[in-house]
């Protein structure tokens, strides 16, 4: 009954999604108020519908319901109530349902919080998500139903895959998903505009919160999936380049982007096509990540069981929902027009220059992605583009803007001195060259890469320290002034900072974990020791153990070095019959200076087991990175200016309100 | 400097970095692209030597010696068969049976693989593998007994 309900509310939902798709968008053209106010109540509807529909959907796979086809796919009655509850989106069905209930939360905040939106701004905007949400309730009513039933109901079900049976994974679509379908706003918002003929300050800064909220989920969500790569696969690596993973990039390049030059069209009035294009070719690219997850067109490491009905469907619904906003970008987008002028050498330009870098990384990330695709539609030939093609061609674009990313900051808008800005640089510089001479000297020069990384982490770090310091007077004025000063910032410009410090560690990171790992896999039998890395590790045995819902095959590792015991590892080989699969629990030791990594293997005939050994040096600083990345964009998004000082449009159609109101916290 | 000028600068600088990014492209293209070939084209075209090749199919039933830590099995399209070597742990969905994509390069007759990807969920089966076995005239028998095992849902990709 209660699935019923859901599968039903879902369906209520399409058709409120249809009238809240028309009305408002007419209620706009014709200024009139109570058909734009039709927006608002359909999209807390929604809202609502969908909560009700998700909630039964989590309620069946809670309750083991197995008279659903999803759950009896995906569940089983002796999983974990975690993974019972996660199981809800851990499969294609309901990880599409996910997507809308996201979608609607972002249409019911614009409802609840955007308040003092402009009311044909806002009617025009709910009405595009609403587009988007008519898409996507097809979708999953005509291609994945998750309520379909199983009559006769099996006793038990399939399980679901056990390396998704992970906290980490729990947790990593719902982020990914709230930042794939936060770009819808900045989407819907750009849409808006473009009918609306009218991009602004205000409009910028009423987008720049949600775009900023994406962008963060965004963040978590990527960390969280090469978080969990890194300790569930075993493979003792974070990133492999591979389509899924780039699927996820791709959008948080060009998202980068579009926070970047959003501010430019808040601040200046400038590059208001481009900030306009940025929005929909971010939100085109997490479209794309959701049809390259799941069509299943390119081999990846992440693929799932797909079906080539849904990727028709979705590389359709692509067709239709890029190629038109770009045919009305084309057709509205010349009649923007652009305001402030500014010289190369200024903010602004620095800013372009960062788009400029950041599109350019994006699109070879796309066309590294799709190559294969391509070539094998031309030619025939099946390729795969791999690691070292990314690295070649993604390093050298990103360490031009990370050199400018120190700069950029210090120049002042409209026009600046870029020697001044350079000489205010010179301790960050000092640091560099340090950085560098001590990588040179420890790791001598053949790991170019290892100096460079180093350096762009140094420079990058300390020149965020050396801005906050220029803006802080720090020892021009007595340091309490400077405390003040420091204190007084606004917090956006702390959560930049933070930002872009989090980067420098993310680097800094990444480079160790890339340029120095260190591995060696070998036969070893109980007892025996090897030195490894400046470790030695010492199998002590190998036992079976049993866990909730699988058997194990557990070594015990013992690491020390110089003769002192440091610790004691456990990877595990984990068996789960009811799925008939084997996991790889790997034994990692976090330090500040690299994980040691260790990997269990298979039995082989004489007695020994294949164990593998990795030492990821910094590892913990991409993680440290990220969340530093993300804390920044809290700090940013918390802002006042972001709530409530947003300026009221000049001569706003309709009635726009004494103090607009752009972000969902604003009244929470 | 005129706005026509600043305009300008910023095109130039643009197309500027648009050159040097298909540089870089074009450059690593030719460096890293790894070709795909089935076991059958593997025994059809023997100058394949140096070259990074990544091949697929099927895990030959009773192939698999573990010994050592090294690992050796074959790889078929049902058609034709490779031997195959590994040096390290096998992936935990690595069965026999089951199709199977290995990254590596050809040393005298046998396939040295330093990567061997088989898939997080076994009821899918990489699009590479299933062409192979397309080209080897084996894919409908495949598919049927596949279906017959539950492994692929039935009516799925022809």
């Amino acid at each position: 009954m209660i699935v019923e309900l859901g599968h039903f509310a879902l369906i209520l939902a399409l058709a409120v999604a249809l009238v809240q798709g028309i009305v408002p968008m007419v209620g706009a053209h014709r200024r009139d108020p109570a058909l734009m106010e039709v927006a608002r109540t359909a999209a807390l509807a929604q809202f609502m519908l969908i909560a009700l529909s998700f909630g039964s959907l989590m309620y069946a796979h809670a309750t083991s319901d197995f008279s659903v086809a999803n759950v009896v796919a995906n569940s089983h009655s002796s999983k974990p109530m975690l993974y019972k509850l996660a199981g809800t989106w851990g499969n294609h069905e309901g990880s599409m349902l996910l997507w809308v209930l996201i979608l609607t939360i972002f249409g019911a905040a614009v409802a609840a919080f955007g308040v003092n939106l402009p009311q044909a701004l806002r009617a025009r905007v709910l009405a595009v998500q609403s587009w988007i949400a008519i898409a996507f309730y097809l979708f999953i009513i005509l291609t994945s139903n998750p309520f379909a039933r199983m009559i006769p109901a099996p006793l038990d079900g399939a399980g679901l895959n056990p390396l998704l049976q992970d906290p980490g994974l729990a947790f990593h679509p719902p982020f990914l998903y709230l930042g794939y379908v936060g770009f819808s706003m900045a989407f819907s918002f750009a849409i808006a505009a473009l009918i609306e003929g009218r991009v602004d300050a205000a409009w910028a800064r009423w987008v720049r919160p949600w775009t900023l909220a994406a962008w963060m989920f965004l963040t978590v969500g990527i960390t969280l999936g090469s978080w969990w790569a890194y300790y569930e696969l075993g493979w003792g690596g974070w990133w492999f380049w591979d389509p899924v993973e780039n699927a996820s990039l791709m959008p948080w390049l060009a998202g980068t982007a579009l926070l970047h030059s959003a501010s430019v069209v808040e601040k200046r009035d400038a590059l208001k096509g481009w900030t306009i294009f940025l929005a929909i070719v971010t939100f085109g690219l997490s479209l794309l990540g959701t049809f390259l997850v799941r069509s299943g067109v390119l081999t990846s490491v992440h693929a799932f069981a797909v079906d080539p009905a849904r990727g028709v469907f979705i590389l359709g619904l692509l067709v239709v929902i890029i190629g038109g906003s770009l045919a009305l970008f084309a057709w509205r987008g010349p009649s923007l027009r652009g305001g402030g002028l500014f010289q190369p050498v200024s903010r602004e330009g620095a800013l372009l220059l960062n788009n400029l870098l950041l599109a350019t990384a994006a699109a070879s990330v796309l066309l590294g992605t799709l190559y294969p695709l391509m070539l094998e539609a031309v030619c025939g030939d099946k390729v795969s583009v791999g690691p070292p093609f990314f690295n070649s061609v993604f390093i050298p674009l990103m360490a031009p803007l990370v050199a400018a990313m120190a700069v950029g900051p210090l120049l002042a808008w409209k026009r600046a001195d870029l020697a001044a800005a350079l000489s205010r640089l010179w301790l960050a510089a000092l640091c560099t060259l340090a950085a560098i001479l001590t990588v040179w000297l420890v790791h001598g020069l053949r790991d170019l890469v290892g100096i460079v990384g180093m350096a762009m982490a140094a420079w990058l770090f300390t020149g965020t320290l050396s801005e906050l310091a220029a803006r802080a007077r720090l020892f021009t004025v007595p340091l309490g002034e400077s405390a003040r000063r420091l204190a007084n910032l606004p917090r956006a410009t702390w959560g930049m900072s933070l930002a872009h410090a989090g980067l420098a560690v993310a680097i800094a990171g990444m480079t160790g974990a890339g340029v120095w790992k260190q591995e060696s896999v070998q036969l070893m039998t109980p007892g025996q020791t090897l030195s490894f890395a400046s470790y030695e590790i010492t199998l002590d045995a190998v036992r079976p153990v049993a866990g909730p819902n699988y058997e194990a095959t557990r070594a015990a590792f013992t690491l020390g070095r110089d003769g002192r015991k440091l610790a004691t590892m456990a990877p595990e080989k984990r068996f789960y019959p009811v799925e008939g699969r084997q996991t790889t629990e790997a034994a990692i030791r976090t330090t500040v200076s690299g994980d040691v990594y260790l990997v269990i293997g298979d039995r082989q005939g004489d007695g020994g087991y294949v164990t593998r050994f990795y030492f990821n040096p910094l590892v913990a600083w991409i993680w440290a990175g990220a969340a530093l990345m993300v804390a920044g964009g809290l700090l940013s998004l918390s802002d006042r200016r972001h709530r409530v000082g947003a300026p009221a449009r000049k001569a706003a159609r309709g009635a726009a309100g004494v103090t607009p109101v752009g972000t969902a916290g604003a009244r929470s | 400097m005129k706005p026509r000028h600043r305009r300008l600068t910023f095109v130039v600088i643009g197309l500027g970095l648009l050159g040097v990014a298909a540089a870089l492209i074009l450059s690593a293209f030719q460096e890293s692209i790894v070709f795909f070939h089935s076991p059958t084209e593997l025994t059809e075209h023997t100058n394949l030597a140096d070259r990074r090749l990544r091949i697929g199919g099927l895990v030959e039933e009773g192939s698999v010696d573990k010994n050592g830590a090294t690992v050796t099995f074959r790889i078929t399209d049902l058609a034709n068969t490779v031997s195959v070597a590994y040096t390290g742990i096998l992936p935990d969905l690595f069965r026999e049976g089951q199709g199977v994509v290995a990254e590596g390069h050809m040393k005298s007759g046998v396939f040295v693989a330093d990567q061997v990807l088989a898939k997080h969920d076994e009821t899918y089966m990489p699009p590479e593998v299933a062409d192979a076995l397309k080209k080897s005239g084996r894919w409908q028998h495949m598919r049927e007994s596949m279906e017959q095992a539950g492994q692929i849902p039935r009516g799925a990709a022809r």
